[in-house]
């Protein structure tokens, strides 16, 4: 024997109104909770993604060497370890410059980083010439765009002597927008 | 005996196959999935999809056993890959699948998505299977991009600084830009752990997903027919049609179909893997110590067209290519089964389509054959390596001897080839006095011009006498002087060479 019992209200449980609507503001109490606990979890997340953008990387000045390994008319490789460097960083924190000594004590200091994708710039006495294995970008002994597509001449940095050491101030792979 | 044994042995399996199912559902899930219908002419042309697939299935294996070994510490990478290849049992072998398995998928993907393009599969009602293939499709270059940092020699590091520079030239925002991209000021140890983040978990995780998306569209959507012309795509009518083809001709995904992908999938796996065992494994080259200079950066196959473009661009609009190029591929890429969602399918109603994907096929094709030459590179160890082909010296004086030497030294092989030999940014000089008068030849060494650099300041009027002296003897043989006013100077030098020697020798 059936019935079409779906009709009849007794045999279900009462739907109040009071629970429809507790259920309805749970949802919401739920969602708002599951928000405000991912904005309080994500901040940690974006602020340690985007650290390197808000950073303000500080150069420093590192040692280069004697001035008299530099000799005057001679265009040498200086080698320094990044002031920045991190424990992990193995040989990748060991850095280049192309030193050129034009009169006594007076340096151009130039970063090996081609101004045009940084690819490391070769130094040729002979010719008195820079060039890139990467496009073909070449430069003139003082550094200025000589061939190729680079925009603009090699990156310069900044030096002072100190007690007759050639010291530079340095930390960061030098780009069109923040050079060295 | 036997054949009791056999019984209760099919009885168990049985029995085994039917707990799980009851349990789980496995087959009720799978079977549909196998069975599902394909069309009858799907047949070679549809194999390149399973074979992505396939060689992505190879890269996790073998990636999640090279993770067991690989220290992605900038410190200990690249010894850790050089122990992985000559002290590891078979380490050599895996790195070697890896990295030719790696190339395959990225091949296979290629002509897969060829394929889609050039028979119009991207059509109704399979729009966004092509929008998530194209998803795909850069998450497979990004995992070459980033696989090819792990290697951690001086081509990732240098190709690194190449990727950094570009994103340096975004305005405002790039040195930013670049600092999260790099984990800090300069490439170093956090630079490799990112990337080794990314290449581990981050890409392989949302290639899966959307590999996942890809099969559920197709399931869901149907293979598309081969095109036959005449046959056209209308969003009306085209669902209903399809599905009444596919009940009276479509045949079963399992066997029908997939015997043929097997069949390729085997023979690709037989080839890449005798070939990762012959070839060996793709790097590291040199070790990545900046400091070294002596470098000479390449990218992978897939990118060489990027770095010829690099070359190649004038100068003054590359920072504009750069910047709006890649948000333009894209966009195309992906919008365009919007475009195009409707109407025919075939090639042959569609040459538009057909010369687009030739131009587009044969420029990046010859921009990466041209990356293979870079023509623009100088040779760096020409100077030193190539030496003068002797029969250029033959009865030269010794003005023009010197000349010889002033070439060689002033590295002008670099960019100039002699005798086959040397580098090819530059014209040759096999026969640079048949084309060029004395004064021309000065001119040229001292002003430099037509992307020559100027050696006026680097060479004395001595050496650059001699260096003029000897290309005016670089004729073709029995070829007069160059004929163009100004070739006449050169008779007043008192110290010339014999003409007839001179020329005989040129060849």
């Amino acid at each position: 024997m059936s019935c079409d019992c779906s009709n009849t209200p007794s045999n279900q449980p009462p739907q109040t109104p009071p629970a429809s609507a507790r259920r309805g503001f749970m949802l919401k109490f739920g969602i708002g909770l599951m928000g405000i606990g991912g904005a309080i979890a994500s901040i940690p997340l974006i602020g340690y993604a985007i650290t390197p953008a808000l950073r303000k990387y500080k150069n420093s000045w590192v040692e280069l060497g004697g001035t008299a390994d530099f000799p005057e008319g001679e265009t040498r490789l200086g080698k320094f370890t990044n002031p920045n460097a991190a424990p992990t960083d193995g040989a990748s924190a060991e850095q280049a410059v192309w030193v050129r000594s034009y009169k006594p004590a007076q340096f151009q200091v130039f970063a090996v980083n081609c101004a045009h994708l940084g690819c490391p710039v070769k130094w040729f006495q002979q010719s008195k010439l820079f060039m890139c294995p990467c496009h073909g970008g070449v430069y003139y002994e003082d550094g200025s765009h000589a061939s190729g597509p680079p925009p603009r001449g090699l990156f310069e940095y900044k030096w002072k002597i100190v007690n007759g050491r050639l010291l530079i101030d340095a930390g960061r792979l030098p780009g069109l927008e923040q050079t060295v | 005996m036997f054949r009791t044994i056999k019984n209760i042995g099919i009885k168990m399996v049985g029995g085994l196959l039917g707990w799980t199912e009851s349990r789980s559902g496995v087959i009720t899930f799978v079977q549909p999935i196998l069975t599902h219908r394909v069309p009858r002419d799907a047949k070679w042309w549809y194999v390149f999809g399973s074979a992505s697939l396939m060689f992505f299935s190879i890269q996790v294996v073998t990636g999640i056993l090279l993770a067991t070994m690989y220290v992605p510490s900038a410190a200990e990478a690249y010894s850790s890959l050089q122990y992985i290849d000559q002290q590891v049992p078979f380490g050599w072998m895996l790195r070697a699948l890896h990295a030719w398995s790696s190339n395959a998928m990225i091949l296979m993907v290629v002509i897969h998505m060829s394929q889609v393009f050039l028979h119009a599969s991207f059509k109704f009602p399979r729009e966004l299977m092509w929008m998530v293939g194209v998803l795909l499709l850069f998450c497979t270059l990004a995992l070459a991009f980033t696989g090819q940092i792990m290697r951690w020699d001086q081509d990732a590091y240098w190709g690194l600084g190449i990727g950094a520079a570009i994103v340096d030239r975004v305005p405002m925002l790039g040195n930013q830009m670049r600092n999260v991209m790099l984990g800090g000021p300069y490439i170093g140890g956090a630079t490799l752990s990112r990337f080794f983040a990314l290449h581990v978990f981050v890409l392989p995780g949302l290639t899966i997903g959307l590999i996942g998306a890809h099969m559920a569209l197709i399931l869901k959507n149907g293979i598309s027919e081969m095109p036959k012309p005449g046959m056209v795509v209308d969003p009306k009518t085209y669902v209903a049609q399809y599905e009444e083809r596919i009940k009276k001709t479509g045949v079963a995904f399992m066997p029908d179909a997939a015997q043929r992908d097997m069949v390729f999938c085997g023979l690709m796996l037989i080839i890449v893997g005798l070939l990762a065992a012959y070839l060996g494994p793709v790097g590291p080259n040199g070790i990545p110590n900046p400091t070294i200079i002596d470098a000479n950066p390449r990218p992978d196959y897939a990118f060489l067209w990027i770095f010829t473009a690099m070359a190649l661009m004038p100068p003054q609009i590359e920072t504009a290519v750069l910047l709006i190029a890649p948000p333009i591929v894209v966009l195309a890429l992906l919008g365009l089964p919007l475009i195009s969602n409707r109407g025919e399918r075939a090639p042959s109603r569609r040459p538009g389509a057909v010369i687009a994907y030739v131009l587009i096929a044969t420029a990046l094709g010859t921009l990466t054959w041209l990356g293979v030459v870079s023509a623009w590179s100088p040779v760096m160890d020409a100077w030193t390596s190539m030496p003068t082909p002797p029969q250029y010296l033959v009865g030269r004086t010794p003005l023009e001897m010197q000349g010889a030497l002033v070439l060689q030294h002033s590295q002008c092989r670099n960019c100039h080839s002699l005798g086959g030999q040397g580098g090819l940014r530059g014209p040759n000089l096999d026969n640079v006095g048949s084309r060029k008068s004395w004064d021309q030849l000065v001119r040229q060494v001292q002003q430099g011009g037509g992307n020559m650099p100027a050696y006026g300041k680097n060479l004395s009027s001595a050496e650059t006498t001699a260096v003029v002296a000897f290309m005016t003897t670089l004729r073709n043989s029995g070829a007069p002087e160059s004929n163009i006013p100004g070739a006449m100077e050169r008779q007043s030098s008192p110290d010339q060479a014999p003409k007839a020697v001179a020329s005989e020798a040129g060849k």
